[in-house]
């Protein structure tokens, strides 16, 4: 059952997805951005007095700039997976969508667009707050949503690739001590990756989050080489596989 | 409204589905005419709901051919599924939404029109007699209340072929009352339905045609009428007593020639209208659930 995108059914899911977010937003906004913006003002004020600099950059800038990539993990991950999770067991919300001329492409691409257009919004919290710390940004900063948007979208599908494959929610736990947290803290984002030994600086160039991390600084530092180009091509490869796994998976799940 | 068509809104044959070593539909045939009201009737595990779900391509046929409105499934789904209605029988509506928004989420995956939306929306409301309530959230609202947001839901669209399956189960028997005025409404509207169920009342009263399943495929089928006539008779006659004596009086009808079922304390003697050497009980009008009993087992699923 190969299908081409339908908008008229990805827009109704994308419709439920606002109403309900418009019921939830006081919420979902909050732990969205206080969270990455205590691991700024922790990161940046603790490690900041030992380190004044890194790369050339006020370190509490090295780390709200990174901490971009986290707010978009946070909020796209975890959303993919709790959220699907919940409507695809619980709910049966997928159960009901399918039975409208829905199919699993149209209920997977609108749930990652959703997610990934939040996290297009969420990841400028952090530059904000280091804006008032006195980051001066770039005019680049206007791509920042963008490289958001293109992580939450690859983040939002690995997560519900995850909720599609796991029994039962508990099975997250090793989703998030095993692959979650490691990825982010060896992205960059609190410590560059050339003080890491070779092999781990090997294993972030495949953390599709070291690239989002990269991207962003190279924006808000107008600061763009040519590796800049591979960034920008391997975070795509990652959001664009991962969204085609989502539908394999959910797909499988769904139907019988 | 009449419609001339020349095949069935539904057309399923050789249709088989197995669950790893489970096979829940076996070798399948059923043809559902345009305008009907049919009654899937069978126990549980029977294999209807799985029918029902490959129906909509929820679940895709191992072998066979199912087609929906003259849509081959599960390649043409989508295309039969807009202009289906389907019921579940597990509550699914959305808890976080109020039934209005419950009803424009599907107005909108029905691609109803912008311009039309707010009125099916609000006709859909007033079918389920929830205008009053129309922006209370789905889990306020009562069960019966549910089940009917539920139907509403699924008409939106004014479908072509609505699907409802267990539409009453679980529910008190006013709310069933209540349930089967609404399909009563939809079959009187000339909307093809097909409807499983494992209530003989239901069937009985709501379908046009029963078609009695078990094991996975359809044993009988006609109008409820018919089935009775044909498969039990006129009379069944009840005899009640200890259970010593019933069994004695089952295996003497039984060598008689009788079919003979257990009902409730009583043993029924089917065809008891043939009258030779039957011992005294209650003489009644033979069932629709003298059939099903007959054909799909004293066990139950």
């Amino acid at each position: 059952m190969r299908s081409r995108l339908d908008p008229a059914a990805i827009g109704g899911v994308m419709y439920r997805d606002l109403v309900i977010f418009v019921r939830y937003w006081k919420s979902r906004t909050f732990s969205s951005v206080v969270e990455p913006t205590i691991y700024l003002l922790a990161f940046g004020f603790g490690f900041g007095a030992l380190v004044a600099k890194v790369d050339g950059i006020d370190y509490v800038e090295f780390v709200g700039t990174g901490v971009v990539a986290t707010a978009v993990l946070f909020s796209s991950a975890f959303s993919g997976m709790f959220d699907t999770f919940i409507k695809r067991k619980y709910q049966r919300t997928y159960d009901a969508l399918l039975a409208a001329p829905v199919d699993p492409g149209d209920v997977v691409t609108g749930e990652v667009t959703s997610i990934a257009l939040k996290g297009a919004v969420y990841c400028m919290a952090p530059l904000l707050v280091a804006i008032v710390f006195g980051l001066d940004p770039s005019p680049w900063i206007v791509v920042v949503p963008v490289i958001g948007f293109v992580t939450g979208f690859g983040w939002a599908s690995f997560g519900v690739t995850a909720a599609a494959i796991v029994p039962s929610i508990d099975t997250f736990n090793y989703i998030i001590s095993a692959v979650i947290t490691p990825l982010f803290l060896v992205a960059g984002t609190f410590f560059p990756i050339d003080t890491l030994p070779g092999w781990a600086q090997g294993l972030a160039q495949i953390n599709p989050l070291y690239h989002t991390v990269q991207l962003v600084r190279a924006a808000v530092f107008d600061q763009w080489v040519p590796a800049d180009l591979w960034h920008a091509a391997a975070l795509l490869v990652f959001a664009v596989a991962l969204w085609r796994i989502a539908i394999w998976r959910l797909g499988r799940r769904l139907i019988d | 409204m009449t419609r001339v068509s020349a095949s069935p809104a539904i057309a399923l044959r050789g249709v088989r589905k197995s669950f790893g070593p489970i096979v829940a539909v076996d070798g399948l045939d059923l043809d559902v005419p345009e305008g009907v009201c049919l009654g899937l009737l069978g126990p549980n595990g029977a294999g209807k709901s799985t029918t029902m779900r490959m129906l909509t391509a929820q679940a895709v046929a191992d072998a066979g051919e199912v087609r929906v409105l003259g849509f081959e499934l599960p390649r043409d789904s989508k295309r039969s599924r807009a202009q289906c209605g389907v019921v579940p029988q597990e509550d699914n509506l959305d808890v976080d939404l109020t039934a209005r928004q419950n009803l424009e989420v599907f107005a909108r995956l029905y691609r109803i029109p912008r311009r039309e939306r707010g009125a099916a929306v609000d006709r859909a409301l007033a079918l389920a007699r929830l205008t009053g309530r129309a922006d209370a959230r789905a889990d306020e609202l009562s069960g019966g209340m549910r089940r009917r947001l539920l139907i509403a839901r699924g008409l939106i669209h004014r479908p072509r072929l609505v699907l409802l399956d267990e539409p009453t189960v679980g529910l008190d028997p006013q709310v069933r009352q209540d349930l089967w005025t609404l399909i009563d409404g939809l079959r009187n509207q000339g909307t093809t339905v097909l409807m499983s169920t494992h209530y003989i009342e239901e069937a009985e009263r709501l379908a046009d045609t029963v078609a009695i399943m078990a094991e996975g495929r359809i044993v009988a089928e006609g109008r409820p009428s018919e089935l009775v006539r044909r498969h039990a008779g006129a009379e069944t006659l009840e005899v009640y007593g200890p259970p010593a004596r019933l069994e004695d009086v089952r295996s003497s009808a039984e060598s008689a020639g009788y079919r003979v079922r257990r009902s409730g304390p009583a043993v029924a003697i089917v065809g008891a209208e043939r009258n030779g050497g039957l011992p005294h009980g209650e003489r009644r009008a033979a069932t629709l659930e003298d059939v099903f009993v007959l054909l799909t087992g004293e066990e139950g699923g």
